[in-house]
């Protein structure tokens, strides 16, 4: 598969992500595997700020910045303007972090699917409003540091499990939903290639790591966002019209310590509190067909 | 063709005349009516158009902002709650340079929630770089929507045809409702210069540092000021085709008044035919409408009033803490003439209070009384209160 993937960048260098970005190579996988025929609506976050400094941009492919929370009703848009004025063979796509999907895009983003509307959305989770400077969303993993979940004598960082958006989404009756993550890139591809060929709302979660948010080394990205997947705190699936299907399975489940160890945000975890985060890996994962 | 519409189906007739290509909107009272009589011509094939359903108003613009980038001509219509809901979306529609025309059928603010006609709505995001129309009958609201596309895409602006609730969207009246062929001719098929087009791929709404911000934002003030220009000029060629033009300002009795009413949408009808009245007895009086309030034809406005000697400026709005936001723009227009009139500021028919020629013939007393003493004792009243309020001291 990988002689399919162009060696033509759609992504410009010379943006302004931080090195280790693991968001910017998500976006970098993104336009490999749709190509030249799409317009894309982003949410405001990371991916539009550090891509778009007026004069300069990255994209070598149509794109619009309009608001945070709207990127799936401005997508629905150029959606409907295609169809109306007869331009087949564009897909329009949507791209928001985990705030502009969780939370404040959440309404558009149903609105888009309840209404069968011809948009793909792209999910890139790096669990945090990390462009704003590292503050918890509906997406930040149970006993996470954010400055919004700061650790104290009282709290100890995030206190609620992380939203299932995807399962969401599913619910919404969309054809095809799945999730991916940065260190399976041919996984990636695979899936954004299969929810664009479909005609109507379809939605990819990308888990990407955040270098200054998830307090990691910047040679880590990749490996870090590869535990997720190793260790079950993040899963690879899809539901395709209703049928779900995982589409990796770890061959032996790694202890999450290994995951949060890596990272600055869970070095404050006990191991009570590390065994505590195992058990409901653990029932996540049996939920889903983990071992 | 005369027709007998109301003022939501004046429009919404408009908006298929002007064959757009996508409608995104969400009910709200008391607009509602335009997007279901435009629903209904998308049902029966009478306009091919996409019709989306959006779920917000919020989204309703987002999605007329990703249309319109696409480079269909768009459509949406709101009032009230629902156009404070879209103002984020609003202020980006007009920074991306896209040309929406929306309809807003003028409704009070909550709280407390209220459905009945005022201006506070509009007057509230008069800020947000669009072109704004008021209309006084049923017969502009149409034609200004057919205006208002070809003053949009000849000017990548946003263009809000504004006009009041219930009192001109829910009234009928004749209208002369154009020939298709004629509207085709005097707005073509449009065609952005910069759509989202992945043959010709450009990057919209990017991020505006401290080194350019700046210059983007005083050429968006620069393009809505000088957008008066256009709007006359359209109002001009549609005067040619059509045998109705409306200007920026119509000056009616005004040029040798003393006393000048200055007034926005459905309340112009109302002191127009007082206006006669007082006229018939020999009483300088006139009346000044104003059409166009974003770009604020200073310039007019200074020629039409200047002769005054005292001008009242009705409206169906306040700026809180302040006053009315018409007067304001008004009294600032006269900042730097020599020549101007007193000006006094009426605040009336909020949240549907009718107002009558009684509330009007008032606001001439006052503003007659100012021009005999030359003294204005309070700038800013309220017409037409039930009770007196502590602090205000209304003379009713």
């Amino acid at each position: 598969m990988t002689e399919q993937i162009p060696k033509e960048e759609l992504l410009a260098p010379g943006h302004r992500a931080c090195a280790g970005c693991g968001c910017v190579l998500a976006i970098r996988h993104v336009l490999k595997a749709l190509g030249k025929n799409v317009i894309i609506a982003c949410a405001t976050g990371c991916m539009e700020v550090v891509t778009t400094p007026y004069p300069e941009t990255s994209w070598r492919v149509p794109w619009i910045h309009a608001a945070f929370e709207n990127a799936a009703a401005v997508a629905s848009g150029v959606a409907a303007a295609l169809k109306a004025m007869g331009k087949g063979g564009i897909k329009a796509v949507a791209i928001a972090g985990d705030g502009g999907t969780a939370d404040i895009g959440l309404q558009a983003l149903s609105g888009t699917v309840e209404r069968g509307d011809n948009v793909l959305f792209i999910c890139y989770d790096n669990e945090a409003y990390q462009n704003t400077g590292i503050q918890r969303s509906g997406a930040t993993p149970f006993g996470a540091w954010t400055t919004t979940t700061p650790i104290g004598r009282v709290k100890r960082g995030e206190d609620r499990p992380k939203k299932d958006v995807p399962r969401i989404i599913a619910a919404h009756g969309a054809p095809y939903v799945a999730t991916a993550s940065i260190a399976y890139p041919l996984d990636l591809i695979k899936k954004l290639r299969k929810a664009a060929a479909v005609e109507g709302p379809t939605y990819v979660h990308v888990h990407a790591s955040c270098v200054p948010g998830w307090r990691i080394d910047t040679s880590k990205s990749i490996e870090v966002a590869k535990l997720a997947v190793l260790t079950g705190a993040w899963m690879l699936y899809e539901i395709e019209n209703g049928e779900f299907r995982l589409t990796f399975k770890p061959p032996k489940r790694r202890p999450i310590a290994e995951y949060l160890k890596l990272q600055g945000r869970f070095r404050h975890l006990t191991d009570g509190e590390i065994a505590e985060i195992q058990r409901m890996v653990d029932e996540q994962c049996k939920r889903f067909g983990i071992e | 063709m005369k027709q007998i519409l109301t003022g939501n189906e004046a429009a919404a007739i408009a908006a298929k005349l002007a064959r757009v290509k996508v409608i995104s909107a969400y009910p709200i009272t008391p607009q509602t009516a335009i997007v279901e009589k435009l629903a209904e011509f998308v049902a029966d094939g009478e306009l091919e158009a996409e019709f989306m359903k959006v779920e917000s108003e919020h989204s309703a613009m987002s999605a007329c902002i990703g249309a319109a980038a696409a480079g269909a001509r768009t459509f949406t219509a709101t009032s009230s709650q629902g156009l404070m809901l879209m103002s984020e979306m609003l202020y980006i529609a007009s920074g991306l340079r896209l040309p929406v025309v929306m309809a807003n059928a003028n409704r009070a603010l909550s709280s407390p929630l209220n459905i009945w006609c005022d201006q506070q709505d509009s007057m509230a995001v008069r800020d947000s770089g669009w072109v704004q129309l008021y209309c006084e009958d049923n017969q502009e609201i149409l034609d200004s929507i057919l205006q208002a596309y070809r003053v949009a895409e000849e000017l990548l602006l946003p263009v809000m045809v504004c006009f009041d609730g219930y009192i001109l969207s829910h009234t009928a009246e004749p209208v002369d409702v154009p020939e298709q062929g004629e509207v085709d001719k005097f707005l073509p098929p449009y065609e952005l210069p910069h759509p989202l087009d992945p043959e010709r791929p450009v990057t919209m709404g990017p991020v505006g540092v401290p080194e350019y911000y700046q210059e983007i934002r005083c050429m968006l003030q620069e393009a809505v000021r000088v957008a008066e220009d256009k709007i006359a000029e359209i109002d001009r060629a549609f005067g040619r085709r059509f045998g109705r033009r409306y200007g920026l300002i119509e000056r009616y009795r005004s040029d040798d008044a003393e006393v000048v009413l200055l007034t926005l949408g459905s309340l112009s009808g109302t002191a127009r035919g007082l206006i006669d009245r007082y006229r018939k007895r020999g009483e300088k009086v006139g009346l000044v409408k104003l059409r166009v309030f974003r770009p604020f034809p200073f310039g007019e406005l200074i020629d039409a009033l200047g002769h005054a000697k005292a001008v009242a400026v009705l409206e169906k709005d306040v700026s809180l803490g302040s006053g009315g936001a018409l007067f304001i723009d008004a009294a600032a227009a006269f900042i730097d003439v020599a020549r101007r009139p007193l000006m006094l500021n009426f605040i009336c028919g909020l949240g549907g209070r009718d107002v009558t020629q009684l509330d009007i013939r008032e606001a001439i007393r006052v503003a007659g009384r100012a021009a005999e003493t030359g003294v204005v004792r309070r700038a800013v009243r309220w017409l037409g209160l039930r009770e007196k309020i502590v602090g205000l001291r209304p003379k009713l």
